[in-house]
């Protein structure tokens, strides 16, 4: 057996940078090399405080980014810290988002779900995919990594979901995903692949639309998680038992949708069903 | 291929290897997808009559020689176990056997606990004296004490004689103790049917050089792992040859040949856990297999035959 390879102790880094996305979620940058797929996520430790999952933002090969919005008492810590502290990483852990060469990608993203599909868009570029990212938001101060991605370049568009009529589309981002799928001239040709992250019942929406188009998605699952290393069963989904941090948090759209939980209920930490 | 099958207790087992308690044992769907990935058996995390909140993380992570962790039991209490035994399913259409692992603060708790837990009917009843993280909370651990662990299992077992149930009882005990058959005859001599041994070991404490503080929230934890196997097994040899009750041997196992050798001292089934970080949960197939292919390169048609045939 094959023990090599399994040091799951937090690491200490440094906050190299931390950029201000809006008021609460800020970006913080470590110079480090992770070497991580995207949609993988790392536990980050503050010490004596918590540990919490969080997916990466970015990761280039020499540095890495996680956006994070400050919503509870771990976080509310987190912002207390400032560019020069550090904190404790392990991972990086979990699925990724694997795209085809030449794929007509769209990244259908909630609230903070924008961060890990900035890191999908970056790596599909790579493989020549076009990509339509599709960002929902309550209102316009609150769409996420519209800049970034608008400095991608030409093969990637940030299309905006407003519930406000603020940017973009008046209404949810999967109206917008329904249109494109629906389409028969888009620009770059028909949608090859849908990938989601943020609320579950966008994505779960997201899986169905790809479903009945017959074309393939993932979504990125979310659970209270403990470990992150696939032992105490805390993020397992019924009815199969799959786990968030090790099967997940990247799944098969469909094979998502099979899962009786999925957008149902979630579990809190001490294992008894919530309805979303 | 030789028979894996073993009885213990009177319960039939596919195999011997049996899901540890506090490892992927929060729903009935993952108890099952383990059973589907190859084990004979499974325990569930344990069940105390109320909510009980854990500690935050860090709560557990490995190396390469060890595992630590301190979740500190966190359940939400006895109607959470009815939701998971029901969808686990009725015995006659369970998957495999499962083993409820009960937990409480006070000695009288565990009356009613058990009472209720007979209910949700069980294969086995395994209560857990032994957890070292409460130790905080409640001072000494029942299983540290000969007469608090005798104490414990006879409020159990006279709540079985007085609900006229027959479902095994066992204790897990601990290893943090002086002389574990000590232990082990006191909890025997108030009608324990059977134990598993050992839980972990310490508690431990690993320090992060940078911050120089414990990497655990709680400090300290119970320490599993490759490691703990020799002690395991040799505490598992100790409490069969005192006691001559049938275990759960616990402690470090990580391959087939690993739960040979806890048969060999005197464990009737295999307890499992830290393994699935270090081989995921595919391991327990695979544990398996290795026990089968051992079996098949010695000649061993049986596989209960190795029980405590260690030469002294």
């Amino acid at each position: 057996m094959d023990v090599k390879n399994h040091d799951t102790r937090p690491e200490m880094m440094l906050i190299k940078k931390i950029v201000k996305e809006t008021e609460t979620i800020w970006t913080f940058v470590f110079e480090y090399e992770l070497g991580s797929r995207p949609g993988q996520f790392v536990m980050l430790w503050i010490p004596g405080v918590d540990e919490n999952p969080f997916s990466i933002a970015h990761d280039d090969g020499s540095e890495f980014w996680l956006t994070i919005a400050k919503v509870g008492d771990a976080t509310e810590e987190l912002f207390k810290l400032g560019e020069g502290d550090k904190v404790g990483i392990r991972g990086p852990f979990g699925t990724s988002y694997e795209v085809e060469e030449g794929d007509h990608l769209v990244l259908l993203a909630g609230g903070y779900g924008a961060a890990p599909m900035y890191n999908v868009a970056v790596n599909a570029l790579k493989k020549n995919c076009k990509v339509e990212m599709i960002v929902g938001a309550r209102s316009e101060d609150l769409l996420l990594y519209e800049k970034q991605v608008e400095a991608l370049g030409a093969d990637v568009t940030y299309h905006a979901a407003t519930d406000d009529g603020s940017k973009g589309h008046k209404g949810y981002n999967t109206e917008v995903l329904e249109e494109m799928l629906a389409a028969d001239d888009l620009e770059g040709g028909p949608i090859t692949r849908v990938f989601s992250c943020g609320p579950e019942v966008m994505m779960k929406k997201g899986a169905e639309l790809a479903l009945k188009k017959g074309i393939p998605s993932s979504v990125s699952l979310e659970r209270y998680m403990k470990c992150g290393i696939g032992v105490c069963g805390q993020c397992c989904m019924d009815d199969t038992g799959i786990r968030a941090c090790k099967e997940g948090p990247v799944y098969d759209g469909a094979a998502a949708l099979e899962l009786s939980e999925f957008g149902k209920y979630h579990r809190d930490s001490v294992g008894r069903k919530v309805n979303w | 291929m030789a028979n894996l099958k073993v009885k213990f207790c009177g319960v039939e087992f596919e195999n011997p290897t049996v899901l540890a308690s506090g490892i992927l044992g929060v729903t009935a769907a993952s108890l099952k997808n383990v059973i589907k990935n190859g084990a004979g058996g499974v325990t569930t995390k344990s069940i105390w009559l109320q909510e009980h909140k854990g500690h935050a993380n860090p709560t557990m992570f490995g190396t390469e020689h060890y595992f630590l962790n301190a979740v500190g039991l966190s359940d939400a209490g006895i109607e959470k176990a009815e939701g998971l035994f029901a969808e686990y399913g009725a015995k006659g259409e369970r998957v495999a056997p499962i083993i409820a692992s009960i937990v409480a603060g006070k000695a009288g708790e565990f009356a009613e606990l058990a009472e209720k837990v007979v209910a949700l009917d069980p294969d086995v009843i395994e209560v857990n004296i032994s957890c070292p993280n409460i130790e905080d909370e409640f001072g000494i651990a029942f299983a540290c004490d000969p007469l608090q662990a005798a104490q414990v299992t006879e409020i159990v077992k006279k709540k079985m004689d007085e609900i006229g149930s027959k479902i095994p009882v066992i204790i897990k005990l601990s290893p943090n103790v002086p002389n574990i058959s000590r232990i082990a005859s006191a909890c025997a001599d108030k009608g324990a049917d059977g134990f598993c041994a050992i839980n972990t070991i310490g508690p431990g404490m690993t320090i992060n050089l940078e911050t120089r503080t414990p990497i655990l929230k709680n400090k300290v934890g119970g320490l599993s792992g490759p490691a703990i196997k020799p002690i395991a097994v040799k505490m598992v040899h100790d409490i069969v040859k005192t006691t001559g009750l049938p275990v759960i041997g616990t402690g470090g196992v990580m391959t087939g040949e690993d739960a040979i050798e806890m048969m060999m001292a005197g464990a009737s089934l295999v307890g499992i856990g830290t393994m699935v970080y270090y081989r995921d949960v595919g391991g327990f197939g695979e544990v398996v297999a290795e026990m089968d292919a051992w079996c098949e390169k010695e000649g061993v048609k049986d596989l209960s035959e190795i029980v405590g045939t260690v030469k002294m």
